[in-house]
């Protein structure tokens, strides 16, 4: 058995899954963070794999690219929204940020 | 079976042991210090699987913007909301029964689909260096988009600067 296409979409479907129960389970919002950066990353994985193993040549690449890039503007983004939110409440629980709206 | 092959797979399955386990740190660890620092070996190892799929490029990107750019954001972002050094990064018990059944079952779908999908796949060509044909595609057929990710990462920094400066009379 050689490793093939299915083994990578397997590992990137478990660090998805393991991103998705961050953003859902972590109450602190850098933690939530960090679970997109995995589900980004499988994304990423997934791209690569199909562009060595389908024919779609190189192409898929040059997405992962621009998807780095945007995960570079994202956390940029976010992580002043995140200090703006600890100087208003004093926390980052995800779960207080409601008060926000008042 | 030749030995470059038994090389392949064993560097597959040590980089997939890496991947998962510090991802698991990553999502399952209370402090939120300790799950950046096993973020960076996860993506490490997604530098490795770049480089087994002979993306060199793509590595070296990986390793130089995620590794030494985003996750040391991250550490800024976690260092600058703590106020003491006791309470860093030390969550509050959460639950994390429901995220996982939610996540396990997401799971179960997605091996559904790969097991039931007939991937096309194309025998591997050699592994070649693909620096010069990226560039070249970026600065023609990708010219647009590479502009305007330029003007965004531009807005993005420009932005984020904005939100956490100074507010006047504090």
């Amino acid at each position: 058995m050689t490793v093939g296409l299915i083994h990578y979409l397997i590992v990137a479907a478990i660090l998805f899954v393991l991103g998705l129960i961050a953003i859902i389970s972590r109450r602190n919002a850098v933690g939530v963070l960090i679970g997109v950066e995995l589900v980004l990353n499988a994304a990423n994985l997934n791209f690569v794999a199909f562009s060595r193993y389908a024919e779609r040549g190189i192409e898929g690449q040059i997405f992962v690219i621009f998807i780095i890039l945007l995960a570079a503007c994202e956390v940029a983004v976010a992580l002043a929204i995140v200090i703006n939110l600890f100087a208003n409440l004093g926390a980052i629980d995800v779960d207080r940020a409601g008060r926000m709206k008042r | 079976m030749a030995g470059k092959e038994i090389a392949i797979i064993i560097v597959f399955y040590v980089t997939c042991g890496v991947v998962v386990i510090s991802a698991l740190i990553a999502v399952f660890a209370r402090s939120v210090i300790n799950a950046a620092f096993a973020l960076f070996f996860t993506l490490c190892g997604m530098a490795g699987f770049y480089f087994l799929l002979s993306a060199d490029f793509l590595a070296i990107v990986q390793i130089v913007v995620y590794a030494g750019g985003i996750l040391v954001l991250l550490l800024f972002g976690i260092l600058l909301t703590h106020r003491t050094l006791e309470e860093l990064g030390i969550e509050k018990r959460t639950t994390y029964i429901a995220g996982t059944i939610a996540g396990l079952a997401f799971y179960l779908i997605l091996i559904f689909i790969i097991a039931q999908g007939l991937w096309h796949q194309i025998p591997p060509k050699p592994m070649a260096p693909t620096t010069a044909t990226i560039g070249r595609l970026l600065l023609t057929k990708y010219l647009l988009p590479f502009e305007i990710s330029s003007v965004t990462l531009l807005a993005a920094l420009i932005g984020s600067a904005y939100l956490v400066r100074r507010k006047e009379g504090k």
